[in-house]
Formats: C-alpha cells, sequence, structure tokens
C-alpha cells in the first residue's frame, strides 16, 4: 500500500516537472519571476543562515576544544575539525535541511493557496501553463542562490570559531593553524554539488505538495507540512548517496 | 457562439451532468441557472476546459474544444476571459499588475501602450484611482471588478462569469451585472453567466438556461421566465414570496 502509492506520487511528481520544464511563454515575465524569486528564497534567508551558522560554528569550537583536546593532541585539532564538520556537512546538508523548513513550507503554502483561490485556474484560462509558470523560476532562484548561501554559512562557521577565540577558548593561532591545516580544496565544490541538488529537491518537491492541493485552508497547512517532511527525509537519503559519490 | 452537444460529466460515479444540450449566442448575455448544487459551476468548467467531460462535444464557432490539441487549446484560450467566483486576482500584485498581467503576456505592445490598456480597463469598471492597491486592500466588488477588468483586457470573445455577484450587495449587484451586460453588447461578445440571483435573471437575462440535477430543464428569456408554465423552475424562481406576489399583480 504504502509502496505503491508512493510509486504513484513520484509518478505524478515526474508528470509536473515534465510540465515545468518548458520554455518560457514571455522570457520579460520569466526573468521578472525569476529576480523576485531569488531575492524570497535566496536573499531573504541570508539573515537565518548567518545567524545559525555562526553559532553552530562556535558551538563546534568550543564542544571539540573541551571534550577532544588534550595535551597529546596536536594543536591544530580543534580549527581541524571545526571547519571539516562546516564544509563536509552542516553547511551544505544540515543548512538546507534548516531552509527545508523555511523556504519549502513558504513554497509549498503559497502555490497551495494560489490552487485553492483559483489562482491557478486562471492562468489555465488565460492558455498560460501554470505548472511552469509558477514552479520555473522558484526552482531557478533557489538553485542560484544556493552556492552564495553555502560560502556564507562556511565563512560565518569561521567566524563563529573566531569569536570563541576572542572569549578566550582558543588562541587565534592555534585555530588558524587548524582551519588551515591539510586543506582539501575539493570539499567546497563537493558541498555546493550537494547543495544544489538539495535545492532542487526542496524547491520541486514543496512546489509538487502545494500545486496538488485540493480542498482549502486546513489542506493547505496539511500540504505545507507534507512538503517540509517530504523534503526533508529525500535530502538525508540524498546526502548519504551524494556523500558516497563524492568523495 | 457556443455549441454544446450531449454534454456528459460524473465524479467517481455519480453523475453531475446527464446529457447537456444548449446553444450560446454572440452578442448576448447568456444565463445558466440553477439550484445550488445542480451542475452550474461543472458546467462552466467543462466549457472552458478546467474539466473533461466524459462524453459529448463543446464547439466554439463549430471547433470542437474536447478534440483540439494542447496548442489550439491554448489559442482558443487566448479568446476567453472568466471571472471566478471568488475574483481569483493574484494577490501578489496590484491591481495596475493584475490587469496588465494578460497583456504582460500575450500583447506585442509597448510598456506605455500596455498601462493605458490596463488603466482603460480599470476606467471601464469605474475604478479609475485603486491601480496601486493590492486585492487585499480593496472590497469584495472591487476585486470582482478588477476581475472583470483583467477579463476584458485583451477582448475577449467569449467571457464566462461564475457567480459573479455572489457575496455582493443587490446595488453592488446590479452595477456588476449591467457592467457585464453593457460590455457584452459593446464588444459582440459571447457571454455566460452562472447564477441564482434572481435580479440578474430578470434584469439581463436575454437567453437563460436552467439546469435541475444535471439535466437541461428550460430555456427562454427573461419574459418567458414570468410567464413560464413549467412546475420546476416556477418553483425555483418563485421561492421568494416577493416574485410571486409581483407576478400575480401582473396578471
Ligand atoms: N471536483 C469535484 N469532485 C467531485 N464532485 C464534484 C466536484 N465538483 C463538483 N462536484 C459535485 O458536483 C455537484 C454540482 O456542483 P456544482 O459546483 O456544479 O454546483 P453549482 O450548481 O455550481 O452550485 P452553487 O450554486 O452552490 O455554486 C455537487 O454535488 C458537487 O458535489
Ligand atoms: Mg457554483
Amino acid at each position: 500500500m504504502f509502496i505503491s502509492n508512493s510509486i504513484e506520487k513520484f509518478g505524478e511528481y515526474l508528470c509536473l516537472m515534465g510540465r515545468v520544464m518548458s520554455v518560457p511563454e514571455r522570457w520579460r515575465m520569466f526573468f521578472k519571476q525569476y529576480v523576485k524569486e531569488m531575492v524570497a528564497l535566496g536573499v531573504d534567508s541570508i539573515g537565518i543562515v548567518l545567524l545559525i551558522s555562526f553559532f553552530i560554528g562556535a558551538v563546534i569550537c568550543i564542544q571539540i576544544k573541551l571534550n577532544i583536546a588534550s595535551p597529546w593532541m596536536p594543536a591544530f585539532t580543534t580549527g581541524y575539525t571545526t571547519r571539516e564538520i562546516m564544509l563536509l556537512e552542516f553547511s551544505s546538508s544540515i543548512m538546507c535541511l534548516i531552509l527545508a523548513g523555511k523556504v519549502g513550507s513558504n513554497i509549498a503554502s503559497e502555490i497551495g493557496t494560489m490552487r485553492v483561490t483559483q489562482q491557478i485556474d486562471a492562468l489555465e484560462i488565460m492558455g498560460i501553463n501554470s505548472a511552469s509558470f509558477i514552479i520555473l523560476p522558484k526552482i531557478l532562484g533557489l538553485v542560484t542562490m544556493i552556492p552564495m548561501l553555502v560560502i556564507f554559512s562556511i565563512v560565518f562557521g569561521f567566524v563563529g570559531a573566531y569569536a570563541t577565540a576572542l572569549a578566550g577558548v582558543i588562541t587565534v593561532d592555534d585555530l588558524t593553524l587548524g582551519l588551515q591545516h591539510d586543506f582539501v580544496p575539493w570539499y567546497v565544490w563537493a558541498s555546493i554539488i550537494k547543495s544544489l541538488v538539495f535545492a532542487f529537491i526542496i524547491s520541486s518537491v514543496s512546489s509538487f505538495h502545494g500545486y496538488n492541493v485540493e480542498g482549502g485552508s486546513f489542506d493547505v497547512g496539511k500540504a505545507s507540512t507534507n512538503a517540509v517532511v517530504s523534503s526533508s527525509m529525500l535530502i538525508l537519503f540524498a546526502d548519504i548517496f551524494l556523500t558516497q559519490l563524492l568523495s | 457562439m457556443i455549441e454544446l452537444k450531449d454534454l456528459h460529466k460524473s465524479f467517481g460515479g455519480r453523475e453531475v451532468l446527464k446529457g447537456i444540450n444548449a446553444q450560446f449566442e454572440d452578442g448576448k448575455t447568456n444565463l445558466i441557472i440553477g439550484q445550488s448544487g445542480s451542475g452550474k459551476t461543472v458546467l462552466m468548467k467543462n466549457i472552458v476546459g478546467l474539466f473533461t467531460p466524459e462524453k459529448g462535444q463543446i464547439l466554439y464557432d463549430g471547433r470542437d474544444f474536447v478534440q483540439m490539441t494542447q496548442k489550439e487549446r491554448v489559442m482558443l484560450r487566448r479568446e476567453m476571459g472568466m471571472i471566478f467566483q471568488a475574483a481569483a486576482l493574484f494577490d501578489s500584485m496590484s491591481v495596475l499588475e493584475n490587469v496588465m498581467f494578460p497583456l504582460d503576456m500575450f500583447s506585442d505592445m509597448n510598456l506605455t501602450d500596455r498601462i493605458k490598456r490596463a488603466k482603460f480597463c480599470l476606467e471601464r469598471v469605474n475604478l479609475k484611482g485603486a491601480e496601486d492597491k493590492f486585492p487585499g486592500e480593496i472590497s469584495g466588488g472591487m476585486q470582482k471588478r478588477v476581475a472583470i477588468a483583467r477579463a476584458i483586457a485583451l477582448n475577449p470573445k467569449y467571457l464566462f462569469c461564475d457567480e459573479p455577484n455572489s457575496g455582493l450587495d443587490p446595488k453592488t449587484s446590479l452595477v456588476i451585472d449591467e457592467l457585464i451586460h453593457g460590455i457584452t453588447e459593446e464588444y459582440n461578445m459571447t457571454t455566460i453567466i452562472n447564477t441564482h440571483d434572481m435580479n440578474s435573471v430578470m434584469g439581463i437575462g436575454e437567453h437563460i438556461i436552467y439546469i435541475y440535477e444535471g439535466e437541461l430543464e428550460w430555456v427562454g428569456t427573461k419574459d418567458e421566465v414570468m410567464s413560464s408554465t413549467n412546475e420546476r423552475l416556477t418553483s425555483f424562481i418563485f421561492a421568494s414570496d416577493m416574485l410571486r406576489k409581483v407576478r400575480d399583480a401582473n396578471k
């Protein structure tokens, strides 16, 4: 039952994506929507990304220093571990999980409301491919903005770590040494590639849930919850595969 | 002209439309009336293609909408305007942007001409000065008028209105009715209105079809409604005491 249900849903999802991936009817209107979505989904998320990354960077640094560092460990351990955690997992996967909550529910409820108030029908009546018109700018908007969010997250994680140095948890020299120790630039790229996939998952899955709402505001709420749950699950699964693939 | 031939539609085995045959002429205000739940909205959604009928034909000047390719449908839809029961304005756009939207999407006019045309349509529905407001900031009647302005922006050949005056006071309803009727004559459109408002029936009902439980029960004009002996129709129309008194006084 659950399996056949999931396969059916996946089929519907693919059909919708088929409709979404079509050439925009009016490029002028598309670019207008695209820029709007980049701001709404990307720029407006910068604040929360910076805030969370700063504190996580700081907390990781403190935890490592308190729990792992000992006289037998090299001085760079704390900085090194902080960097690896931020680069490898936090700034791509965990940050995208957080964004799935913020952006995913936003997308699903916006599109769901358009559905129940017949705005989508109104687009269809005008002879517009409503799926492509509404969803494509959202997907491309978030995918375009996500690398920037990843970089910001990494940088602000480090800023958080330096803030603990200022507070005296660790010396600035040790931290700098650790952050630079054995640096693999590919990890940054891997992080960005992962986030691109996650951004696609968040925007397309949430749009799917919103677009297929039937009923009223109650169903919009349900769709928005489902959007967050299923995009988070898919991000976690995809993370396992991508981590294997990219390392 | 729009012609329906033997239109059937069911949901989960329950037949909502049971073979509707009807004609809607150019330049006329056509009304579909019937009780709540009789299938008016379902019928209109079939006509505009939001639902696909199981059986039957929908002929737009002889061209069958059901058989059309996706491309032909899109072309035909550029000639349609629709006003939804809940207005369905885009709430992320201002009033002016809403009316400009079809022009932005489909016309080759430059920006100044598009703004001019949108402002003209807004003036036509007496909404000068509300251009910069958002749908959430204006009243229900104003929203309906914006929806009308948006629907006529591209000079459609066919205009569809699903209960244009639901939730409006009698006076505003009258204004909306007159507006739709006036525009229909002015641009020689084929207009179809779903309604159960008796004032509309008596006011602008040039051609009326009465749907009873998914079947076409009666066809006629507003004058014929008054003298009709069809029992189902009269019990629907004269459900209100006042109208019955008016009729009896006229006799
Ligand atoms: N999407 C749908 N799925 C299943 N049944 C539906 C659907 N839409 C309408 N129906 C059913 O079709 C019947 C006719 O509904 P419809 O909305 O056409 O009534 P109506 O004549 O427009 O009524 P009202 O005047 O209240 O708007 C109703 O019994 C309704 O339950
Ligand atoms: Mg209805």
